[in-house]
């Protein structure tokens, strides 16, 4: 059975149809990259994914649990996948240790001594546990997405989006984090990521889906798609002739 | 005919400045309390709830202060609730306070970046929790100033509530101007002790800010 199973989806934004039925199911352990044009609805459909954005037909389900607009539904879907964004969204008035501990001992009840372990552990991972005390803003770009990304995964989530979490860095920071995510696939983490990064695409993922005006254009593994693209967009997309 | 010293009219006037303060008091800490109230319906995720709170916000927006004291004190009099001064003070000043802050305070809650919201939804967070682990923490920094420059509004608007037969600072001006006939001094000093109790407050504010501003100067 799939991991995550999307179905017919459909999103609109008053009268623009910004996702016109995307089927797509994603297998344990999966890294999927999504490229295309801006605009063509490749965010959306991660933000779809977790319920940040309410679909507007069709169904998604995450490990058994499905994407309802309720509370309670919405809950335990987030639970099962951990978000990454591209502008960090740390909260800035805690510490890092602070905003990885937080939601465990919020959402999960978790007893504090063990979210503040849980928390090292996943600082250390992303090779940030010196920097427990400091705040979010005395960090680079680069260490801030990896504090997210430690963030996400104290919750221990069955699969992450990455909503273009190199796209805000500046070029300099982007290999220490890829380094990191590069890392999570190896270990078997599922990972849906939207990405201009595409060699990192081509190097990592086990396939890439293409996406052009609200629908998956095309899709396949990493060399069939960027080494042989059958649609005259993707040709384009990719700026080969 | 008795004469007055200036320390006579000084002395009654500070000694009703006590109540002044007391129900400047009252006003901003009820208010606070309903104010934030106010600000849960008004940002709820209900829209009727929503709609209540606004149209609440607008009502006591929209009409003076002393019309809300005349009807909380001569309405509910016709209504056969016998309201003493004191109370339909306080009750006014505080559902007018709460109107204000709330509205002020919804200001700087959407004044928080929307990624704020999203980053602790996608950790599973329900509203409450966002509003009181991640939203709150961070508006209160930029609600203070402006929370404590309406303070000055708030002792301002208790001078209102002498028109209904409260004394305060206002109404014993009047009552000892009409003993010593000397209204230039009487109404000069009252004055003065107004300013005594905003302009500390208002320059309270201005620090704040200031201060504050530093704080989070990144984000």
């Amino acid at each position: 059975m799939s991991l995550i199973e999307i179905t017919e989806v459909r999103k609109s934004f008053g009268s623009t149809e910004v996702l016109k039925g995307i089927n797509l199911d994603v297998q344990p352990g999966e890294v999927i990259a999504i490229i295309g044009k801006s605009g063509s609805g490749k965010s959306t459909l991660l933000r779809c994914i977790n319920g940040l954005e309410m679909i507007s037909g069709g169904s998604i389900s995450v490990a058994g649990a499905q994407l309802l607009d309720d509370q309670l539904h919405l809950k335990t879907l987030r639970l099962k996948v951990g978000m990454i964004f591209q502008q960090f969204n740390l909260f800035p008035h805690l510490t890092v240790g602070g905003n990885v501990i937080l939601s465990q001992t919020v959402v999960k009840k978790t007893a504090k001594p063990a979210a503040e372990a849980m928390a090292r552990r996943m600082l250390d991972r992303v090779g940030l546990g010196h920097k427990f005390d400091a705040y979010p803003d005395e960090l680079s770009g680069g260490q801030q997405q990896r504090v997210a990304i430690a963030r996400a995964l104290a919750m221990e989530p069955i699969a992450l989006l990455c909503d273009e979490i190199t796209s805000a860095l500046d070029p300099e920071l982007v290999a220490e984090v890829l380094a990191v995510v590069r890392e999570l696939a190896a270990e078997g983490m599922t990972l849906l990521m939207v990405t201009h990064e595409m060699k990192f695409a081509r190097d990592v993922c086990s396939r890439v889906v293409f996406m052009h005006q609200g629908r998956v254009h095309e899709i396949g593994p990493p060399d069939a798609v960027f080494s042989n693209p059958q649609t005259p967009e993707l040709k384009q997309f990719l700026g080969v002739h | 005919m008795t004469e007055f010293t200036l320390w006579d009219i000084l002395r009654n006037l500070l000694l009703a400045t006590r109540w002044t303060i007391v129900l400047s008091l009252v006003s901003f800490v009820g208010g606070g309390l309903v104010g934030l109230l106010l600000l849960f319906l008004r940002i709820s995720a209900h829209k009727a709830v929503r709609i209540f709170a606004r149209c609440y916000i607008e009502l006591f927006q929209g009409t003076p202060l002393l019309m809300q004291l005349f009807i909380a004190f001569f309405g509910l009099g016709l209504l056969g609730v016998d309201v003493p001064a004191w109370l339909a003070a306080g009750l006014a000043l505080i559902l007018w306070t709460a109107a204000f802050l709330a509205e002020i305070w919804r200001g700087c809650v959407e004044a928080i970046a929307k990624g704020q919201w999203e980053a602790s939804a996608s950790l599973g967070m329900g509203r409450l929790q966002q509003m009181r682990y991640v939203i709150l923490p961070q508006a209160m920094k930029i609600a203070v100033p402006p929370t404590v420059g309406f303070s000055v509004q708030v002792v301002k608007g208790t001078a209102l509530t002498s028109i209904i037969g409260f004394v305060e600072l206002s109404k014993a001006g009047t009552v000892v101007t009409n003993a010593t006939f000397q209204p230039f001094t009487v109404y000069g000093l009252v004055a003065l002790i107004y300013f005594a109790l905003c302009w500390p407050l208002s320059r309270s504010s201005q620090m704040l800010e200031r201060k504050l501003n530093v704080a989070h100067r990144n984000h």
